[in-house]
């Protein structure tokens, strides 16, 4: 329209060397919507900006208006592929900020499902990692066996994957009568097909060498950057909230923290992150298989219900291991139905934040995958 | 190392900058500071051999009314013991300095504090917002905050 554009460049301006590349934010490769800017010179990273956001709601500010059993729906969505584990610290925070003691068996279901949906979350952070390198295979066998555990969830809570499972001083529903048998069929096949993924996808000479000594993280850098869970465990730290600071009945439970010690390459590699998940799901089979063993079958799990939840005035900090790190709830109340101020110290959104550090110097095929072994759920670093 | 001695280490290095200390369980020890000297404390107490705190959990920003608030909290990884900062700023001129030299943790969430409650880092090498779009007017968490009617021509309240 109108006289043509003429467009003038001063090419000694242009530094014809490096090229700046959106990927993202619809892309399957970023996990969600996520958009990365990426500067590359050849095919070599030489900087990353993460723009976040996308699916921001502004959760701090709904939990402002809503009544404290309401604000458990909302968690739900904020890391959807853990829920039981998002709701624990928010729940248990109200729970010391009122002084209530949950009866033993309510402590026990709550490991238990916690532990069931950690392995499910990092089912899936393995099997995604796989797709992102180019295994398909793993994804399918990883995904049959979530399937038991998601049929566990569902038949307790009734949801599949967003639960609204456990209440202030107890749980939603009580157990159905087979569920021990249930769980215990779940290990065993989990504990089946982990040895085979080890072999399909872990040790395949293809995948180490695509994650050995990649998006190397150094201790003192992931704790400078704040990571936490299997980035922080990656790296060699054996910083566990279960076993440093223990919370529910955690103490009680015979398991091991898992680090990388860099068996295929560098300590904090790629695949250093993804063997610790792996083995995080052998050591939560063993705390399921303890706390199914203790838990005591009879009593009633809304025993301790209070009849309205209104803590007094005060503010606290309630953390717990989620798969993916410390997940925290500061929350202030001012003795009101609804909270004051609710922050979300979300996972996902710190460890996120170290992208940018350990992709510099690699090649763009590297970056997916150290994207990928980050294990973000974009639900939680928007929020 | 418990909460009381960490004061007091800092009340002898700092003397009339460290307010108060309120520990009431269950919630965490939190230690009232004066915001101006914030970068200082928190050298120090990263730096100190005995306090040692490499690892910043988490910065909650609030709204107090005519004030607003920030509270870090600080883990140490090798001794084990954590404590958290508060600091108040007036709601007319919210200045802290920022802490992303010492812990890079902090670069992503000042940038959320300033984002969603309007506190100003100074010295943040690139204190741009990051949940919101860039071109948002106003901090949602702010108890003040009025939702624009449109943004872009596009209705926000549904």
């Amino acid at each position: 329209m109108g006289e043509k554009r003429k467009i003038e460049l001063d090419y000694s301006q242009l530094d014809s060397e490096r090229m700046r590349l959106n990927v993202g934010p619809q892309h399957p490769s970023t996990h969600g919507v996520l958009r990365l800017e990426v500067e590359l010179d050849g095919e070599i990273v030489t900087d990353v900006i993460p723009h976040v956001g996308y699916l921001h709601r502004c959760f701090e500010k709904h939990c402002e208006k809503m009544e404290y059993p309401m604000v458990t729906p909302y968690i739900d969505r904020l890391d959807y592929i853990s829920s039981m584990n998002n709701e624990w610290p928010f729940i248990m925070g109200v729970e010391q900020m009122m002084g209530i003691k949950v009866p033993e068996k309510v402590e026990y279901l709550r490991v238990i499902v916690s532990e069931l949906n950690r392995i499910a979350n990092h089912q899936i952070a393995i099997a995604t990692f796989g797709l992102d390198a180019g295994a398909f295979t793993p994804l399918l066998w990883l995904f049959r066996d979530r399937e038991m555990i998601l049929a566990i969830l569902e038949k307790l809570s009734g949801g599949r994957l967003l639960y609204n499972y456990f209440r202030v001083g107890g749980m939603a529903a009580d157990i159905y009568p087979t569920f021990k048998e249930d769980v215990l069929a779940a290990i065993s096949q989990v504990r089946k097909t982990n040895p085979e993924i080890l072999n399909l996808l872990l040790l395949n000479k293809i995948f180490i060498d695509r994650t050995a000594s990649v998006g190397i993280l150094p201790a003192d850098v992931a704790i400078n950057y704040g990571c936490t869970g299997p980035m922080l465990r990656g790296s060699g730290v054996p910083y566990d909230l279960r076993r440093t600071e223990p919370y529910s009945i955690y103490d009680r439970f015979d398991f091991e923290v898992q680090i990388g010690k860099g068996e295929v390459g560098t300590v904090g590699d790629c695949w250093d992150r993804n063997i610790v998940r792996y083995r995080e799901i052998e050591q939560s089979c063993n705390i399921i298989e303890q706390a199914i063993n203790q838990m005591p079958m009879e009593g009633d799990v809304k025993e301790a219900f209070p009849k309205k939840v209104r803590p007094p005035k005060g503010e606290i900090y309630c953390k717990a291991e989620n798969p993916k790190g410390e997940l925290g709830f500061y929350i202030v109340s001012d003795g009101k139905n609804n909270p004051e101020r609710v922050k979300c110290r979300s996972t996902s959104f710190v460890n996120l934040s170290v992208l940018p550090e350990i992709s510099k110097g690699y090649m763009f095929a590297d970056l997916i995958m150290i994207l990928g072994s980050i294990d973000i759920v974009l639900g939680e670093v928007d929020r | 190392m418990q909460a009381q001695e960490i004061f007091d280490k800092l009340k002898e290095k700092f003397n009339d900058d460290i307010l108060e200390l309120k520990a009431d369980a269950p919630s965490d020890p939190i230690i009232l500071i004066n915001g101006a000297e914030l970068f200082n404390i928190a050298q120090f107490m990263r730096d100190k051999e005995e306090l040692d705190f490499d690892y910043l959990v988490d910065l909650i920003s609030l709204d107090l009314g005519d004030n607003l608030g920030a509270i870090y909290i600080f883990y140490s990884m090798k001794h084990k013991h954590r404590i958290a900062l508060k600091a108040i700023v007036p709601k007319d001129n919210p200045i802290l300095p920022t802490l992303e030299n010492l812990w890079r943790t902090a670069d992503w969430l000042e940038r959320e504090a300033w984002d969603l409650m309007g506190i100003k880092f100074e010295g943040h090498h690139n204190l741009i917002r990051i949940l919101n779009p860039y071109d948002w007017e106003g901090h949602p968490l702010r108890k003040d905050y009025v939702t624009p009617e449109f943004y872009h021509g596009m209705k926000v309240p549904y």
